[in-house]
């Protein structure tokens, strides 16, 4: 019995974290979001040495086969860095849709080429959590038709994975006629995410997941969870800050972090946020190794990392005061990266039902 | 990430729950004890000890069983007995007993550990004074040496269980003129000595828990003093240590939780389940999320105390946390139960025997004793994250302020 993380999981959290401090510091971010970039593409190429994207890849599609905790770290640290970086969708949700439902042969085409950054996919399944107007898509003779929303990662996306209504999954290839998609502009820049709409386009369904809604929910537990670290990266970025501005800043002859009233912001900060740590390592671990349990921890990481990452962002802006606000500091790229990873994939009280339902209390 | 047992404790397990099987008639009625068995719970407490379920890591000489430290043993014991709704064993007083293995001399083991252990000496803390909540420091209850005893005069106040213990360990003032931590000593005495005058507090709960304990003239042997003259602050540390320890088991929230779903589950509104309120549901998962959060700290916790690591943090924030979620969780039973859950004292109707109110008030008085919250957060912050303490207050000045 122990609750921690081995050896190699510290490694690998210390390699990533240390790339991102020097490959994608913040005056990075800023480029990429004032430029409106989909992405950091020298960051994205570069974390595909370190083995990011192809983490939940089986080695025998060139990934590095690892578990969803691992993935989780690697979230952990790009949220962290802000990183413009479409992990979520291309890393994690699409490589788990083809490995749940995907043919040999659709394994054998794709799989290694996320694993090897060749190319990214994006990942639409908004409909089947929280449909809004009459989007929805429907699949007819290999062709889909209908409209996606928040499809992330997709506005320059090579592969779409697109969710039918009767939630089997698609490739799409985005350049095909009958495909338009338009980036949707989030207030988060850090994440690109688009509207598709589909004419008759040619489609190529996962097999696996044609009468089984399973693949399409293993699709979005994985990335609820990621998204959920990402959240705990970012909220945790975000007390540090404020605890190192706590302690420089004078007012009064003192610095304001002798002050009970900031101290304890940062102390409510850490109490809520520490305990986060071990939901998101359960919940990745439980994914893998307790699949009983996984969905209703996916859920509940989900929507706990949403409660408290809102709750730190906006304390942490606070203790910095008037700083806190200003596009100067670049707090507000953290700020909005958790209020992106709380709406996406279901906002806490959609995944609060959900949980409620899969303990049949409902 | 190892969320298995090794095959020692899962063999361990196995000991203790057929322990439990075979034994649990022999368990004292905790709320309804046999009349004319009064010895049933020390009988109990004996046959614990001797199978290492009690008085665990206590060595042999003092009256324990004598086993090595193994804290995932000592959690399957917890668990196993929980889980069969068995009442625990104990080591005596967790705070006493190893306050007194630590820094006690030879003589005092043998005089306090054994009939502690085995029941026949119950204990009570005398540390929280009128003027001396949080700090707790600046106590003024005093001891004075004349000839071999000291002489103790004061008062104390929340000392639970001050009614029926037959001792007291109690922080005194003895060297006036040192600095508030430097001038206390530790001392230990029966609460049968002359001059002690213990009033019941009654509390919102209309229960007696606390008292206060005045002193007249109390005389104290000079050898009952724990550690040395003046350094009963750090003795009392010791204590203090084992006490926030115990606080916020998050298997008796999983538990509480539990019980809070079935009432959801089996109460109707307006023919309507209370769980199919979609206000009172979301209120239930949203703690749900954050008692799994904390459950999960827990064994965060475990796993670095079993390396012999501090886990830091994730230990600082577990008595705030876990006092803050078992009160919310109070409130959420009352909520739902609506005007039955203001029910009380053997009313008719009343739910889960009124367990819910009680706690609501109980858990409430948690979450200031013990460390109020806000001192927690202090800790945490000055502690865990390293900010700055509140700039000292002149003493003397802040004494002429107030006189």
């Amino acid at each position: 019995m122990d609750f921690a993380l081995s050896e190699e999981q510290r490694m690998l959290q210390d390699s990533i974290d240390r790339f991102l401090e020097s490959g994608c510091p913040l005056t990075r971010v800023r480029e990429v979001a004032e430029a409106g970039d989909s992405r950091a593409d020298d960051v994205w190429q570069e974390l595909t040495n370190l083995g990011v994207h192809g983490v939940l890849i089986d080695e025998d599609y060139g990934g590095v086969g690892l578990g969803l905790l691992e993935a989780a770290l690697i979230a952990e640290a790009l949220g962290a860095a802000a990183a413009p970086v479409p992990f979520v969708a291309s890393a994690i949700m699409a490589p788990v849709a083809l490995a749940k439902a995907g043919s040999a042969g659709q394994k054998e085409t794709w799989l290694p080429r996320l694993a090897a950054g060749e190319i990214v996919a994006g990942v639409g399944v908004t409909e089947q959590i929280g449909r809004r107007e009459s989007n929805g898509i429907s699949a007819a003779n290999g062709k889909l038709s209908g409209k996606a929303m928040f499809v992330l990662d997709a506005a320059e996306a090579d592969l779409l994975v697109i969710a039918s209504d009767d939630g089997a999954l698609h490739l799409v290839d985005p350049r095909a006629s009958g495909v338009n998609r338009t980036k949707l502009k989030t207030i988060d820049r850090t994440r690109v995410v688009a509207e598709v709409v589909l004419d008759g386009a040619e489609a190529e369904v996962l097999p696996g997941s044609v009468g089984n809604r399973e693949p399409l929910l293993s699709t979005i537990d994985v990335g609820r969870i990621v998204l959920a670290a990402d959240t705990l990266g970012a909220a945790q970025v975000m007390v540090d800050k404020a605890v190192d501005y706590a302690k420089e800043r004078r007012q009064f002859n003192r610095v304001i972090g002798s002050f009970q009233a900031v101290k304890h912001m940062c102390a409510e900060m850490a109490a809520e946020l520490e305990p986060c740590r071990s939901l998101i390592w359960y919940s990745a671990h439980a994914y893998s190794a307790i699949p009983e349990e996984g969905r209703l921890m996916a859920c509940h990481a989900k929507a706990h990392l949403s409660e408290v990452g809102k709750f730190v962002a906006r304390k942490s802006t606070e203790v910095h005061g008037g700083m806190g606000i200003t596009d100067l500091l670049g707090l507000h790229y953290w700020f909005k990266r958790i209020g992106f990873n709380r709406q996406l994939l279901g906002a806490p009280e959609r995944v609060r039902e959900e949980a409620a339902r899969l303990q049949e209390w409902v | 990430m190892d969320l298995e047992y090794s095959p020692e404790h899962r063999a361990f397990r196995d000991e203790v729950r057929a322990f439990l099987d075979a034994n649990r008639d022999k368990a004292p009625n905790v709320r309804n004890p046999t009349p004319g068995q009064p010895n049933s719970a020390k009988a109990w407490q004996q046959l614990l000890i001797g199978h290492g379920y009690a008085a665990r890591t206590i060595p042999r000489e003092y009256g324990g069983y004598g086993a090595e430290p193994d804290i995932l043993k000592t959690r399957i014991i917890a668990e196993e007995f929980a889980a069969a709704r068995v009442p625990p064993g104990n080591s005596g007083d967790n705070r006493l007993v190893p306050t007194v293995l630590e820094l006690g001399t030879e003589e005092q083991k043998r005089w306090l550990v054994p009939p502690s252990v085995r029941g026949e000496m119950s204990w009570c803390q005398g540390y929280s004074e009128p003027g001396s909540g949080s700090d707790l420091a600046s106590l003024s209850t005093k001891a004075e040496l004349d000839g071999d005893e000291w002489v103790i005069n004061g008062q104390k106040i929340w000392t639970s269980g001050a009614q029926n213990a037959d001792m007291m360990f109690c922080l005194v003032r003895t060297e006036p003129d040192a600095p508030k931590h430097n001038g206390i000593s530790y001392l230990v005495f029966s609460m049968d000595t002359p001059g002690i005058d213990v009033r019941p507090l009654v509390t919102m709960t209309g229960d007696a828990f606390f008292n206060e304990v005045f002193f007249t003239d109390v005389r104290v042997p000079k050898d009952q003093i724990i550690g040395k003259r003046g350094e009963g602050w750090f003795v009392a540390n010791t204590t203090l240590r084992y006490e926030r320890g115990g606080l916020g088991d998050s298997n008796e929230a999983e538990t509480r939780f539990n019980r809070i779903v079935d009432i959801m589950q089996r109460e109707t509104v307006g023919g309507e389940r209370l769980i199919d309120n979609p206000i009172y549901r979301d209120r239930l998962l949203k703690l749900q999320g954050q008692i799994l959060a904390m459950k999960f700290n827990g064994m965060r916790v475990l796993s670095h105390n079993i390396k012999g690591e501090d886990a830091g943090l994730p230990r600082w924030i577990v008595k705030l946390n876990g006092c803050e979620l078992n009160h919310q969780m109070a409130g959420l039973a009352i909520d739902v139960l609506g005007e039955l859950g203001l029910l009380y004292d053997g009313s008719p109707y009343l739910r889960d025997a009124g367990f819910w109110q009680a706690r609501y008030m109980l858990d409430l008085g948690l979450i200031i004793g013990g460390g109020t919250a806000q001192i927690q957060k202090n800790m945490i912050g000055e502690r865990a994250l390293g900010l700055p303490k509140e700039p000292k207050v002149d003493e003397t000045r802040a004494r002429a302020a107030t006189a």
